[in-house]
């Protein structure tokens, strides 16, 4: 009699490679992706541009042009958790709009008032992330009904303790954040602060999606009910995801009070603009997909595509348009990609053993096989 | 068989409450202000194309605003908000009351932008001085939050429930509000219009400045003199569709082809985020010698776009907001700063106290709008220091009651 | 019976509520919230966002968002309003052109997301930036004019009640058996529900979801010529003035529509749509800060979702029998 818990193969077998395919092979599989597509996307805009206005491929032009991209790449990371999980944050204007408004009034013209606002302002931050996750998750009310309530009310408190405009600009020493960077530096002439910024917050990320923080995340978003099985904390998990993207905001807002100044438009409609970025870098909206350096690309794509419009002389009337289809058209292909990246591709290195006829036993009638 | 015939008695019955409890708002029968009629050529209202005409722009209008920027007004200098040009009055003999103590209705088109929030405050104030001096009891307010049909409800609202002896309407839109300002003069009560105009004559008074048009030649004349040909100048615009602000824009691009000023408009919604992308973009592009804008917020950060790019200071034209004011002090470029005279807010009340006093009013009360210029702004900036950024130079609050505080603290009432 | 209460039993407890706290509060202002010129404006402001949240209602089911309404308001204002261009014998024309063009943004708007798989969101986000780009491009302010005999709808009233509230009223209940009664209604509740074991049952997933797109967008329509009709002309703003899309959606959820499809109905989104009117009223009334009124609108929708968002929500109808048209009405005011 075989023995049922025998090996089912005799012959040796040669130990599976850790990845499949040359490193070329893998590049050009991951950009098939939409989350890597969205790179190339941003090579051919950055080539675009350039062949229309060769004044952009100056390094000093690109490298200022990254640091404006900054605050909504930053706000797009931020955006990319909470998408992630299955949720909607939009609250992100308001959010942006009550730090740069808050810092207009508190800070003032006095610097020593810096440090202890920037804390509040991350304090104030943190609290919107907090009381958007557990609505959410305890209250069971729908994200996206939850952040438009807070979005309405965050906006409508600010204009009425404000008195519908702010005081003014605060001292230069805090909107050097926004508008200054390291000086003098060869080629590029100068390193704006907030792509440093960016570049931190972007390692950050990248770090923390591949904790078990991370990987829970793309599983709560995938399938909740396993996730919750698995015995993963969803409300704790999802409420650090607003948290996370509510300081996105609130350090979006920080660099945009140095780059734009303090008004109430500041940051209007940022949250829908962030979720653009988050599907052009090929995030499914619904959750459970999607690299958040991705996102962050995304960003830079709907930049970029901004001042291709300007570079071409389209007229003001029409940008929207164009930008509307370009998006269907990009989301549309990154959809596509999807479904097709999906199917497992298999190349010759593999060793691959044939189950010959006499390794693979048939199964004894009344014998359990393991299967039900 | 039972059930059919009670429902068809039912359905009869209600057919026939239903019928006699028709009824039709009345102001439909009286004829239509049919949209192609054409307004005389004193009037400064900015009046729709016809289905034919491609061009918004009304020539008859931009001559006659034209104008009207060098006219003489009557009344005193040192006052403004009570200065017309003369022209055809209305009798108000019949509105002429002893009693005083009346109530008047605001419908307001919003608050939404400081403009409009430093003129909110300002009417209060001299809401004040009215109460003080008992020509008024009170005066209730709907804020339409720029939504034409909330405004429509609103003014409705206060035909029916509001038991007003006068109307102050400040419309959201010109073609829009027109049936229900026609509806409010029909009451038999004094109609005030102000800021943006309908398409009817019947209120009792219209106040406004000169004009969009007015703006738009003011501004572009003093780029075109202050630039040469073929310099390029970017338009930065709040939103389209906005027929006030096209008509300043109308008049701008006009005067820019004829004298060969390469002008690109783009809409920025008013972020100053936008408005410095917008420049910066532009001077990668190339030299950007001039910026105009149709309406001043967000200027700081259009000249904060040139200082961060280590470029000279375009010429430019803001507006009378502090934030314009007093970057354009500090930074010394050659600019304007024309105005749509935010005086304008006393003006309904204090026309409001001559028509219950049965002095006469003019029909269409036009309020001087002088741009300010570099020799007079010290003397803003010194009136108006301590006031927010978002707060208008010529605001003409300074005899009112809580001067500065309240204008400083920017309590929204 | 079920006494447990239903989410649309509660929305309606939630409406009486509100309508209770209205009265008092109005009262407290001196007026009475229940003279016919204060009905008839808050009947009025029910009017146009309900068309709109109807057509939500239907696009949400299915499973997807429509965010294109204000821009489709917009447009069909002055398709409608150029068309009629003010003559009594254009009116049919002029109703017909606003509504085909409405039906073809619909259509597309449905295939993007059908065929090209793209979300909702993101489809109709983009549908409605090309359509605010051609708006912005062709009219530069107020265009078009209704004729007197259309201005009739929006000026009509029986009682207190205004003309645009009955037909509104009517269009929800045609929507009501549409849902009920027709195939296409049970589709698009299997659609939204779980889409794969509907294709799998043998639907073809694509028509449910256009169709409801295609009558979101009609519905929008006709909340636009509505308002063609009350403002006498077309404005290529008004839809954005509104703020209908988002306004929408929250009335819809509001009544208790679940956001990820598949369960809902339109009673709720109706009463949805009264509480927000009755709000809005009140608010106006005690002359409120504009801008308080928008954090009490954020705080009233979550606050009222909250309520009963832990409850479960009503089952679907059972596929198995046809109720008539007077047990339809009943099962979804159950």
């Amino acid at each position: 009699m075989r023995n049922p818990t025998a090996p089912l193969q005799t012959g040796r077998r040669a130990p599976l490679p850790e990845r499949q395919g040359s490193a070329a092979a893998r590049v050009g599989a991951g950009a098939a992706t939409p989350g890597g597509a969205v790179f190339v996307l941003v090579a051919v805009l950055v080539v675009a541009i350039i062949v229309a206005n060769p004044n952009f491929g100056d390094p000093g032009a690109l490298i200022r042009f990254a640091g404006r991209t900054a605050p909504i790449a930053i706000a797009a990371m931020g955006q990319y958790f909470v998408i992630v999980s299955g949720e909607f944050d939009l609250s992100m204007g308001a959010v942006v709009t009550t730090q740069v408004v808050m810092a207009g009034n508190l800070i003032g013209q006095d610097e020593s008032r810096i440090a202890p606002v920037m804390a509040l302002m991350l304090l104030v931050g943190t609290a919107i992330g907090v009381v958007n996750g557990l609505v959410t998750t305890l209250l069971k009310v729908p994200s996206f009904i939850v952040t438009l309530g807070m979005m309405l009310a965050l906006s409508g408190l600010v204009r009425y303790l404000t008195g519908g405009a702010a005081t003014g600009n605060p001292v230069d020493a805090f909107r050097q954040i926004g508008r200054g960077g390291i000086e003098d530096v060869p080629v590029v002439d100068i390193i704006p602060y907030p792509l440093i910024i960016l570049t931190v917050l972007a390692v950050l990320a990248v770090l923390l999606m591949r904790r078990p923080y991370g990987r829970s995340l793309i599983a709560a978003g995938d399938n909740p009910e396993a996730a919750h099985l698995s015995g993963v904390s969803l409300w704790w998990l999802k409420t650090r995801a607003f948290v996370l993207s509510s300081l996105a905001a609130t350090i979006a807002g920080i660099i945009l009070v140095g780059y734009a100044g303090v008004h109430p438009s500041v940051g209007q409609g940022y949250e829908f603009t962030a979720i653009t970025a988050v599907v052009l870098g090929g995030v499914l909206l619904g959750g459970g997909r999607g690299w958040v350096l991705s996102a962050a690309a995304g960003a830079f794509s709907l930049e970029l595509l901004f001042v291709l419009l300007t570079s071409l002389g389209v007229p003001s009337t029409w940008r929207d348009t164009v930008q509307g289809l370009i998006i269907i058209v990009a989301v549309a292909a990154a959809s596509r990609a999807w479904q097709v990246g999906r199917r497992p591709r298999r190349t010759a290195q593999a060793p691959h053993p044939e189950p010959t006829a006499s390794s693979t036993p048939t199964p004894d009638p009344g014998t359990t096989t393991g299967e039900k | 068989m039972r059930r059919r015939t009670i429902r068809a008695a039912l359905a009869s019955a209600a057919a026939l409450v239903v019928l006699t409890a028709c009824s039709t708002d009345d102001s439909l029968d009286e004829p239509d202000a049919v949209d192609s009629a054409a307004t005389e050529g004193g009037e400064a209202t900015p009046t729709e194309e016809t289905e034919a005409s491609e061009e918004f722009f009304v020539q008859a209008d931009f001559d006659s605003q034209d104008e009207q920027r060098s006219a003489t007004f009557e009344g005193d200098e040192a006052e403004p908000w009570l200065q017309y040009i003369d022209g055809e009055m209305t009798d108000t003999s019949e509105f002429e009351s002893e009693g005083g103590g009346k109530k008047a209705c605001f419908a307001n088109a919003s608050i939404s932008n400081p403009w409009r929030q430093t003129g909110w405050i300002t009417m209060n104030q001299q809401l004040e001085v009215m109460i003080e001096n008992g020509v008024l009891s009170e005066m209730e307010t709907r804020d339409a939050q720029d939504d034409d049909n909330t405004q429509l409800a609103d003014i409705d609202y206060f035909i029916s429930e509001g038991n007003c002896d006068a109307f102050i309407i400040s419309p959201n839109s010109t073609a829009a509000l027109t049936p229900a300002v026609e509806r409010a003069c029909e009451t038999g009560k004094p109609v005030v219009v102000f800021d943006r105009g309908v398409q009817t004559d019947c209120a009792t008074t219209f106040i406004h400045p000169i004009g969009g048009y007015a703006w738009g030649i003011d501004t572009a004349n003093f780029l075109v003199e202050n630039l040469e040909e073929g310099d390029k100048v970017v338009a930065l615009r709040i939103l389209p569709g906005v027929d006030v602000l096209e008509t300043r824009w109308a008049a701008a691009e006009k005067i820019f082809e004829e004298n060969g000023i390469d002008a690109v408009d783009y809409f920025t919604g008013a972020d100053p985020t936008e408005i410095k992308k917008i420049i910066s973009d532009e001077l990668v592009q190339g030299d950007v010698q001039g910026v105009w804008m149709d309406a001043g917020d967000g200027a700081v950060a259009a000249i904060e776009a040139f200082e961060d790019a280590g470029v000279d200071y375009p010429v430019m034209t803001g507006e009378d907001e502090m934030s314009f004011l007093r970057k354009w002090e500090e930074t010394g470029l050659t600019g304007l700063a024309p105005v749509y005279s935010n005086f304008q807010w006393r003006t309904p009340l204090l026309a409001l106290e001559k028509i219950f006093a049965g002095e006469e009013v003019p029909a269409e009360w036009v309020l001087p709008q002088v741009p300010i210029t570099e020799d007079e702004r010290a003397d803003f900036l010194a009136a108006n220091d301590g006031m927010p950024d978002g707060h208008y130079a010529k605001f003409g609050g300074e005899d009112l009651p809580g001067y500065p505080q309240v204008w400083q603290d920017r309590v929204i009432p | 019976m079920n006494r447990r209460l239903t989410s649309t039993g509660i929305v309606y407890a939630v409406l009486l509520l509100s309508l209770v706290v209205g009265a008092v509060l109005t009262a407290t202002a001196g007026r009475n919230f229940f003279s016919t010129g204060n009905i008839s404006a808050i009947l009025t402001a029910t009017s146009i966002l309900g068309f709109i949240a109807i057509g939500q209602t239907l696009v949400i089911l299915v499973g997807s968002l429509d965010l294109s309404v204000p821009y489709v308001v917009s447009l069909t204002s002055l398709v409608g309003g150029t068309v009629m261009g003010g003559q009594s014998g254009n009116i049919v024309a002029g109703l017909l052109a606003a509504l085909a063009v409405a039906a073809v943004i619909g259509i597309a708007n449905g295939l993007v997301v059908s065929l090209l798989h793209v979300h909702g969101f993101i489809a109709t986000l983009g549908m409605g930036l090309v359509v605010s780009g051609y708006l912005a491009t062709n009219y530069q302010g107020s265009a078009g004019s209704a004729p007197r005999d259309f201005r009739l709808i929006g000026a009509t009233q029986i009682g207190p009640v205004p003309l645009s509230t009955l037909i509104m009223l009517g269009t929800a209940g045609a929507a009501i058996l549409l849902l009920r009664r027709t195939r296409l209604g049970h589709h698009l509740y299997a659609v939204g529900g779980n889409t794969d074991v509907a294709r799998m049952s043998g639907l073809r997933t694509s028509v449910p979801v256009v169709a409801a797109h295609v009558l979101c967008s009609v519905l929008a329509g006709l909340a636009g010529l509505l308002l063609l009709a009350r403002l006498s002309v077309g404005s290529p703003t008004i839809g954005s003035q509104g703020g209908y899309d988002l306004m929408s959606i929250a009335a819809v959820v509001l009544g208790g529509t679940l956001l990820a499809g598949g369960k809902g109905n339109i009673l709720g989104t109706l009463a949805g749509v009264g509480i927000f009117a009755v709000m809005d009223n009140v608010m106006s009334v005690m002359s409120v800060n504009p801008f308080l009124k928008d954090v009490i609108r954020g705080l009233v929708i979550v606050v009222a979702v909250a309520v009963y968002a832990r409850r479960e929500l009503e089952r679907r109808p059972a596929r198995f029998e046809r109720p008539s048209t007077l047990q339809a009405a009943l099962e979804e005011a159950k």
